[in-house]
Order: structure tokens, then sequence, then C-alpha cells
């Protein structure tokens, strides 16, 4: 291997500070989540304990933390599911060009790049105009999908983009119907990067704020209420909540990577099998 | 040509191709279909209501529907309006060049100087993983830091550098904007990742070749064959920082001033016409900033 320049060396010394820069206000907060109870928001650490993360489940100390946590992740299922369903069928249908269909990704690119508070506006109004109570399972539900539905989709144009179509003609001349072909060639194929469609579409979800703020009615989600908290708690309580909910999103993109692994894992050993098992 | 050559053909091929068009069309509006309920009531509905109500008249407790200028009267007679949009340009111009620097930089290394695969990826979804995290937590990060009795001011303190704590740490322009660099560069970091990741290795040896140093290699093939990567990063972190009014507000102690701010502000007013009015006019600005960015770039080819 040839010797590594000069360049390489001061470029790694930036990545490792840019890395630092990254990480390291989390790292921070997680570790003063460990304060004890006398401690406040900042160094020194006076003592070490779990106090706070205890604090956090006394609801009159936090508000309903626990309440919140279970609507975002709920709210987190859906959009993901959604996102998923509809991202599949958008990026098939952009395959070919349908009348109307240039304006209709201006739209997608609109719905991208606008400020996320017009939505939260203009959905709120509809809702009080029209006399329906928001609620975070239907306004926060469509107001959070203008967010998730952007990515999901600019991810299957990349996939459609470099997809062969070559193995779609292959079934259709050993006769196979239209859903045949999407069930049994199109979706195989495409199935890992519906994992990072996925993986999108739940935590772009769970971490909205904006779009939900004027959209999510009486019920918070957990962001909602995280900020909530930040201008009225001047306790680490607030770094124990922010370190669990990091975990959190930590432990559900960690499975998301794995199991993209393990199916590109599988599929490079079952290669040559290809449609084995299928009917 | 051919056509006009066998009219016969013509006439039999002409119904089929249209049926195979029809049919095109209509399976393309199908599958399509849920994406277009979806932004219709939860994206063109909104824009159109917005606009609507910013025609609208409001009392201290409630809006009326009316058609009158007067929100839009207010808005460009108010000295406030310039302000808070220079101020937000100036977020937004201040945070595009860092995260352009700095992305490029991680983008440029990652690419060119990382030579497995494995360690591209892995180091790849490092740099990508603090996005799937919640912002608002990010943001809390960065109090222990830059608070009176923070890290940086004890840090500069026990070092002599300074003799008593500097204010302007937290809530200030400069936390705004460090906060901002911290949330987006992200976004400059993948697309430009992605494109010199396609850029076709042997160019760079042709430069080699022809005698170019680094730098010349750099500045004349990396960076033009990057273009496209550096203006969807753009897009992306110039229309976050515009549309943004939660950083400003949480960073800044509310301080400091953006458009999203004031739209915000008037929305807990309940004075929903003349948020809407000012929503308005930052949409267009937003719309216009990027209908001049996607002149530079094809977004549907790159990806």
């Amino acid at each position: 291997m040839e010797r590594r320049p000069r360049s390489f060396y001061l470029l790694a010394a930036f990545f490792a500070v840019f890395l630092v820069f990254l990480y390291g206000p989390t790292i921070t907060i997680a570790i003063l989540s460990f304060q004890g109870p006398q401690g406040g928001l900042t160094f020194p650490m006076r003592g070490v304990s779990l106090h706070w993360f205890f604090d956090l489940f006394e609801q009159q100390a936090v508000g309903d933390i626990w309440g919140s946590f279970r609507r975002s992740f709920a709210l987190g299922l859906m959009v993901m599911v959604t996102t998923v369903v509809i991202s599949v069928m958008g990026g098939m249908a952009f395959r070919k060009r349908f009348a109307g269909s240039t304006v209709l990704f201006y739209l997608i690119i609109t719905s991208l790049v606008i400020p996320s508070i017009l939505i939260s506006l203009g959905v709120g109004l509809i809702f009080s105009q029209t006399g329906l109570n928001v609620h975070w399972s239907t306004s926060g539900f469509g107001a959070q999908l203008t967010w998730t539905l952007p990515f999901g989709l600019l991810i299957m144009f990349a996939v459609f983009n470099r997809f062969d179509s070559s193995y779609e003609e292959a079934a259709r001349d050993l006769g196979a119907t239209p859903w045949q072909t999407v069930r049994h060639v199109v979706l195989p194929i495409i199935a890992p990067s519906l994992i990072g469609v996925a993986l999108f579409g739940f935590t772009l979800s769970y971490d909205e704020f904006a779009r939900t703020l004027l959209t999510a009615g009486s019920y918070n989600t957990l962001p909602l209420e995280i900020f909530g908290m930040t201008t009225n708690v001047t306790t680490p309580v607030i770094f124990a909540l922010g370190t669990l909910t990091t975990a959190f999103s930590f432990l559900v993109i960690g499975s998301f990577i794995l199991l993209f692994w393990i199916i590109g894992k599988r599929r490079a050993r079952q290669g040559s099998d290809a449609g084995q098992g299928m009917v | 040509m051919t056509d006009q050559a066998t009219p016969i053909a013509l006439e039999e091929a002409r119904p089929a191709r249209r049926a195979g068009t029809a049919s095109r069309h209509l399976t393309g509006w199908l599958l399509a279909s849920p994406l277009v309920v979806v932004l219709a009531i939860f994206l063109v509905l909104p824009i159109v209501m917005i606009v609507m109500v910013s025609f609208w008249g409001a009392t201290e407790w409630s809006i009326y529907p009316a058609f009158q200028f007067d929100n839009y009267a207010f808005l460009f007679g108010s000295d406030v309006t310039y302000r808070v949009f220079f101020n937000t340009i100036k977020y937004a111009l201040i945070t595009w060049a860092f995260t352009l620097l700095i992305g490029f930089t991680v983008a440029y290394f990652l690419a060119f100087h990382v030579r497995s695969l494995g360690w591209q990826v892995g180091l790849f979804l490092v740099c990508t993983i603090p996005f799937w995290t919640s912002n608002i937590i990010r943001m809390i990060s960065w109090i222990p830091f830059l608070g009176r009795e923070g890290l940086a001011n004890s840090a500069l303190l026990s070092w002599g550098v300074i003799d008593e704590p500097l204010e302007w740490l937290l809530f200030s322009d400069f936390s705004v904007i460090l906060a901002f660099v911290h949330l987006y560069t992200l976004f400059m970091v993948v697309p430009i990742f992605n494109t010199m990741m396609r850029i076709d290795r042997s160019l760079l040896e042709a430069a080699n070749d022809a005698g170019a140093t680094g730098w010349q290699t750099l500045w004349h093939v990396i960076v033009p064959l990057t273009k496209p990567g550096i203006m969807i990063g753009t897009i992306f972190v110039v229309t976050l920082v515009m549309g943004d009014f939660i950083t400003v507000r949480f960073m800044s102690g509310s301080q400091k001033a953006n458009v999203g701010r004031l739209i915000s502000n008037d929305i807990s007013l309940l004075q929903y016409p003349s948020a809407s009015a000012t929503a308005v006019v930052l949409l267009i600005t937003v719309l216009i900033v990027i209908s001049v960015l996607l002149r530079f770039v094809d977004i549907r080819k790159e990806l």
C-alpha cells in the first residue's frame, strides 16, 4: 500500500474534531444526567446518582412524559408504515412520465423546502375554521407526512434510477402478471432500501417538532413535551430525559442498520438461489 | 417521417398507441394517488388557506373573513420586518458558508482519503446518525458548554485567556449560528459525499499524470464535478435556516429574531392573519431562492 500523504493526517485530524463537535455535547449531557441530587445544569459533578432518572418516573415532577412517549412512538409507527407504502407507490409511478408528473415532482420539492411553521399554521387554520379538533393522530399525522414523504420519495427515486428493468422483462417473458412481477421481483430487490425509508419515516416523525406544534392538539408528543420542559425545568432532569430519548433513538437506528446488514448478508449467501421457495 | 411513409400502419397503430398512453397515465395517477391526496390536504390546502387568511382581519380574540391588504401594509410599513428579514438572510448566509466548508472537507476526506469501502460506509454512518436524533435535545446539549459557568468559560478562565466569563457565548448570534452549523452540516456532507463517490477516479489520475498539484486537482477537477452535491446541500441548509424559528428562539434566549419567530409570535398572540401575511412573504422568498438554486442542478438526475 502506498504511503499516506501528509494531507491525510491533517484531514483525519479535522474529521476527528468534527466528530467531537458532533457528539461532544450529547456525551456531555449524558454525563451530566448522572449528577448527584444537589447538582446543577453544568459541571462540576456533585456526586454521581440516578436521582434524575428516578425523577422522570414521578408524574408531578415533569408532567406526562410517558404518555407523550407512547403517543410519539405510536405516531412514529403510523408515519413509518404510511411513508413506506406511499413512497414505494410514488416511486413506481415516477418510473414513467405521466400527465402532471412534473408538477407533482415540484410539489414534493415544495413539501421538503417549505418552512415547517407554515404547515403547522395552515393545517391548524384549516382544522379550526372547519370546526374540526386538531389531534396528533389526524392533523399531526398528516403534517408529519409532508416532512417524511419527500425523503422517502427521493430515496425511492434514487433506487429506481439504478433499477435494472431487465429483471422485470424476464419475469414478464416467463408469464408473470404485473402484480406477480411487483410482488416477487421488484419488491424483493428494493427491500433493503425500504428499511432506509422506514428509518427516515420513524425517526423524523419521532423527533418532529415544528410541524406538530399547532397540529398535535391537547395531547403533546414527546418533542413538544421536552420543549415545554425547557422553559420551566431548570434541573438535570431534562438531561436525563434527553439522554434516555437519545439512547432510544440510537437503539432504533441500530436495529434498522442491523436489519439492513442481516438482509444483505443473507442475500449474499443465497445469491445463486434467487427465487428459491417461491410459488 | 417514417410515419408518413407508411400511412396504413399509422392508422392502425394510432388507437393502440393512444390506449397505451392513456393506460400509462392512468397507472401513474393510480400509483401516485395516495401521495396526491396527502399533499393536497396537508400541503396545497394549507398554503391556500394561509394565502386566504393573510387578507383577513383580526380583533384581539378572533379573526374574521375579509379582503383587505392591512396585514401586508402593516408588514411592509414596519421597520422590524426589514430588520428581521435581514437577520434571517444573515443567519442563512453565515450558516451556509460554515456548513459548506466543514461539509466539503469532511466529505472529501471520506471520499478520497479513506480507502476501504467498509470504513467509508462506517464513518459516513457515524456522521449521519445524529440526523436521526432529536434536534431539541441537541440544542439543549449546548447549555453546559456555553453557559456563564459552562465548560468553555471555565476552560478559558483557567487557562488565563480571559479574566471574566464571556457573556456572548450563549443567547447570542454566536450560539444561534453554532447550533445551526451543528444541526445542519450533515445536510452538506451527505449530498457532497454522494456526488464525490461518483467521480471517475481515472480523472484524478489523468490530472496527476498531466502534472497537476493536489490543490489544482481539487480546484479544477473535484470542485466542479461536486457542484450538484453542493447545490443540493445548499438548498437543504438555506431552506432549513430560513424557515427555522425554534433554534433562534431557544439558542438566543428569545433575544434575537428571524422571520419564523415573527410568525410564531403572531401565532401565540392569536394574530393569524398577520402571521399568514408574514408566512406568505417568507414562502415567496424561499421559493425564489430555491428556483434560482434549481437552475444549477437537476435533482432528478443527481439522485
